[in-house]
């Protein structure tokens, strides 16, 4: 009897298992750990709700400006090639820096950028560290780089002959960009703004190196639990679950309905 | 180039280990880890340097980091051999933990200085300075020692501090203050000391915190470590403490 064999060889799981383990074990761990007993009197401290509002409300703001910027700079990126190839090359490279950057170079970077002696700051009018303004900037550095290659990648996938069909029967450049290519690129802008709010909710090098922490302007959830880690560790481990509840929590939630590009 | 350079000192690194001379019978050998408060980063470096010339059998690696965080890795597990706190109470939670192999032994003691950046572009002068909200002023959080000492000095001047930021350990609030992001930031006298010309101090009229030391009792070398701690109670020990502005304890 001639049975369809898996093209994938066995000796393959064991690795595989072993990657899922360690992915997958330290959140167990946090699991087991949590002080489930004092759990809600931990959260019900008003520090961890101001930490969690600052974190919630930075990290929208944060997604709404890299969608706002992002999304034109993916367009540029993709209609790049009649560029030569240095530039565009160079240009591609360079915006996936923040991405293997550590965090805490990037938030050192923007403060020589925007510090009060920054090389822009030092001419403003008013000073960006220590605001939550500076907790979004933060948060915008780390994250973009997720939406543009998205979108980015989601636009080269996409057929662009509807656009050139819809381009000859007469629609202006900005009606082919909104009723075509933005509608077409859907699914990889809700992926690339669901990977900017999360590791914005994440975010914590560049953050406490350029906004600083002060509760309930610029301590966000994550510096919290950083500190508390040094005196009240169960404290901290309550804090780590609501962050992981979070970030899974919107993962999954939203990934089915929007994201069947890049995440699924 | 650069990668064959490189490859260059890690065999120059090889080559010295190999070349390590065998030490006499009896003497500690072997690797140990120490665990430092941040504030002992500079000296410690210097400390490493003396004790290995009279131990070239032992290996000293300096975990430096806030005291209170480098504390909860020792209770969590973290291989160390030695622990040096920036106040007894961080030290008290290692040694309540019962991983102290003996009583820890305070060696040296430390004052808090507001540090401004060159020129005092904040105009800052005394201790009242700090709670003005119109200035930008870095303080060390609450929970890690430089920051718990502050709220004590506060405390007994009665003043209430308007500070911008709680930074997590005193070498972050030194960083803001030397890159003139903040006004000033109270950080401790070695701190001010070791940053040269990046900073200048005002002397406030703050109380010494002692600075305890002590072996670990999970440490696989304890010879090495007793010898470590050894040293840094020591008269050669002291000396450089001594010149790094900390107090005798």
């Amino acid at each position: 009897m001639a049975r369809r064999r898996s093209s994938l060889a066995p000796v393959l799981w064991v690795p595989a298992s072993l990657a899922l383990g360690l992915l997958l074990l330290p959140l167990v761990a946090l699991i087991v750990r949590a002080p489930w007993a004092t759990l809600p009197s931990l959260l019900a401290q008003p520090a961890v709700a101001q930490a969690l509002g600052l974190s919630l409300a930075t990290a929208a703001a944060a997604t709404s400006v890299c969608l706002l910027l992002g999304i034109p700079l993916a367009l540029v990126l993709a209609r790049s090639a009649a560029w030569p190839a240095v530039p565009r090359r160079l240009l591609r490279s360079l915006i996936s820096v923040p991405l293997v950057l550590p965090p805490v170079v990037g938030g050192v970077a923007l403060l020589l950028l925007l510090g009060r002696r920054g090389l822009i700051g030092e001419w403003l009018p008013f000073s960006i560290p220590f605001t939550p303004l500076a907790v979004v900037i933060a948060q915008v550095f780390v994250s973009m780089p997720f939406l543009v290659i998205a979108v980015e990648g989601a636009l080269r996938a996409s057929d662009r002959r509807i656009e050139v069909a819809a381009a000859t029967l007469g629609a202006t450049r900005l009606t082919v960009l909104r009723r075509i290519t933005l509608p077409l690129v859907a699914p990889g802008i809700a992926s690339g703004a669901l990977l900017c709010f999360t590791r914005s909710l994440g975010e914590f090098g560049a953050t406490i190196t350029f906004a600083g922490s002060f509760p309930g302007t610029t301590q966000t959830l994550p510096i919290s639990t950083y500190l508390l880690l040094q005196t009240d560790p169960d404290a901290a481990i309550a804090l780590s679950l609501v962050l992981m509840v979070v970030s899974v929590a919107v993962l999954l939630g939203l990934r089915d309905r929007w994201v069947p590009g890049v995440l699924s | 180039m650069i990668a064959l350079a490189g490859a260059g000192l890690i065999l120059a690194g090889c080559a010295s280990a190999v070349a390590e001379q065998t030490p006499p019978d009896g003497a500690p050998a072997g690797a140990i880890t120490v665990f430092a408060a941040a504030s002992l980063g500079g000296s410690f470096a210097t400390i490493v340097e003396a004790f290995r010339q009279d131990n070239p059998g032992v290996t000293v690696t300096v975990s430096v980091g806030g005291s209170a965080g480098l504390a909860t890795q020792i209770v969590e597990g973290a291989p160390a051999d030695v622990f040096a706190a920036a106040n007894p109470a961080t030290m008290a939670a290692v040694r309540d933990a019962g991983l102290t192999s003996g009583a820890p032994v305070a060696f040296a003691t430390n004052r808090l200085q507001i540090a401004v950046a060159p020129g005092n572009p904040g105009a800052v002068s005394a201790l009242d300075d700090l709670a003005d909200p119109e200035r930008t002023i870095a303080l060390c959080a609450v929970e890690v020692p430089c920051g718990a000492a502050a709220a004590e000095l506060f405390a007994a001047a009665g003043i209430t501090p308007s500070p911008d930021t709680y930074e997590q350990d005193v070498r972050a609030v030194l960083t803001k203050v030397e890159l003139g992001e903040v006004d000033a930031g109270v950080v401790y006298v070695t701190d001010v000391r070791e940053a040269g010309d990046a900073v200048e101090g005002i002397e406030v009229d703050s109380d010494p915190v002692g600075y305890p030391i002590a072996a670990l009792s999970a440490s696989s070398n304890p010879r090495a470590a007793e010898a470590f701690v050894d040293f840094v109670l020591s008269a050669a020990g002291r000396r450089i403490l001594g010149e790094a502005g900390f107090g005798a304890p």
